[in-house]
């Protein structure tokens, strides 16, 4: 067993699943149960790559896609922007 | 807290709801499978952000609401015994059984008890040495480590007056039971990310193959849930079926090793039946030989349950993803979580109580397409 802290409440939590987790490490936790980790480096790369998402935008200019907003409407079949992904 | 407002960012999400709308050209009916995510979708409003045609279809993964009825009522029939002290998560109490619920075996005098985990109810077994304790174990592949934990501990310890009833289903059959629906409208999944972290991806390429559907696993903030869609919708429009994990902070593709290996050796898979939906092949987990002792169902000989299903509630529907909750016609009439028909009103993560809390006064404008 080990403290958990949930913002602020402390909880004893069964970590028989998670035997190597690390004090200072952050985990998902169920019923009681430490399950997985939660990997910080990946997280900060997800924000990082939704925060590229509109930048790239600017920098490329999706058009069809600004026209399509501005129109109010769905934008033209053939003119379809390539989303990016990790 | 750390990493949940990070993925609740308006500006972030703003970005990705553009960038899938300036993916879209085509209509789109993709699947939640996770109860939790249906819960995040209808409570940030996501699905009316969407592109029109971009419809979200809210999955059976509510582990309270498929628990079958027969299950329901043979708990119902233990808890009211004289000496047993029958421990559930509270989310079970007012799951409606053929005649009545948890909370009313409580009003009439049974020894039911709410715990946090399934190891507080191996305590109360120790606590109790006079009592039979049994522990209501139902749930997806999340619930099922710290069950089979609680099991091995019992077994362990030998805490002999412990016993588990159990209700435990796979999402991955319930996945091949939807795309072999003849109704079945599903073009993409997001996947349960919290049963991956524990299962990991390993079971999901053949099912992508199999039935040509992206599968993208996706965690439950509004963030992650707006970046599933947005990898399904691209997969979508490119032509693509593969799986992919958006959910990285959580999910590695081998899962939890550990508790898989704990899953292997407590339990085995069986036939379920699905409340609403109905049987599917081995869908569900039963305790193993090894353990079949600590089996309630195995101590507690319940025969004889007539199982009576309401008329009216449509829940196997809005399960399926057939219809939307505000379409059955008892929905906040005759069915509210005060009174609920059907399971999918009580749940924390049943769609009929997601509609109820974040949309009965707007529901007249929020009917969808039919696709």
């Amino acid at each position: 067993m080990g403290k958990v802290d949930f913002g602020g409440v402390l909880k004893e939590v069964c970590l028989e699943y998670l035997p190597d987790l690390q004090v200072g490490e952050y985990t998902i936790v169920h019923v009681g149960f430490a399950l997985q980790r939660l990997d910080e480096e990946s997280a900060l790369q997800s924000l990082e790559l939704y925060r590229k998402l509109g930048a790239l935008e600017e920098e490329f200019g999706d058009q069809w896609g600004l026209a399509a907003r501005q129109a109010g409407e769905r934008r033209p079949p053939g003119t379809e922007w390539q989303a990016v992904t990790e | 807290m750390k990493y949940l407002d990070e993925f609740s960012d308006p500006e972030l999400a703003k970005r990705l709801v553009d960038q899938i709308h300036a993916t879209t050209t085509k209509s789109w009916a993709m699947m939640e499978v996770c109860g939790g995510q249906t819960h995040t979708i209808v409570r940030h409003g996501i699905d009316q952000l969407l592109p029109d045609g971009v419809e979200m279809i809210h999955g059976p993964g509510c582990p309270v609401c498929v628990t079958p009825l027969e299950v329901i009522d043979k708990a119902l029939e233990i808890a009211a015994q004289p000496d047993v002290i029958f421990c559930s998560f509270g989310d079970m109490l007012r799951v409606p059984g053929s005649e009545r619920d948890l909370f009313r075996i409580k009003s009439q005098g049974g020894d039911v008890r709410v715990v946090y985990s399934p190891l507080d109810a191996l305590r109360v077994a120790q606590q109790n040495p006079d009592k039979q304790v049994v522990f209501f174990g139902i749930g997806f592949e999340t619930t099922a480590p710290p069950n089979a934990m609680t099991v091995y501990q019992a077994k362990k310890l030998g805490i002999p007056n412990f016993s588990l009833l159990v209700s435990h289903v796979r999402v991955p059959p319930a996945i091949e039971a939807i795309m072999q629906s003849p109704d079945c409208r599903v073009q993409g999944f997001l996947a349960a990310g919290h049963v991956c972290s524990v299962m990991g991806t390993a079971e999901y390429p053949e099912l992508a193959d199999k039935y040509g559907v992206p599968i993208v696993v996706t965690g439950f903030e509004p963030l992650d849930i707006l970046a599933g869609i947005l990898r399904t919708v691209t997969q979508l429009e490119r032509g693509e079926h593969t799986v992919e994990n958006a959910y990285q902070r959580a999910v590695r593709d081998e899962g939890n090793p550990v508790a898989k290996a704990m899953l292997a050796d407590v339990f085995e898979t069986t036939d379920r039946s699905w409340r609403g939906i109905g049987m599917i092949p081995q869908s569900g987990w039963r305790l193993s030989e090894r353990y079949r002792e600590y089996d309630a169902e195995h101590r507690f000989q319940v025969a004889d349950i007539t199982t009576q299903e309401s008329t009216v509630c449509r829940s196997g529907e809005v399960l399926q993803g057939l219809i939307k909750p505000h379409e059955c016609e008892a929905f906040g009439t005759l069915c509210t979580p005060r009174n609920p028909l059907g399971a999918t009103m009580v749940s924390s993560e049943g769609a009929c109580a997601a509609y109820y809390l974040y949309r009965r006064l707007q529901t007249p404008e929020v009917v969808t397409s039919g696709g």
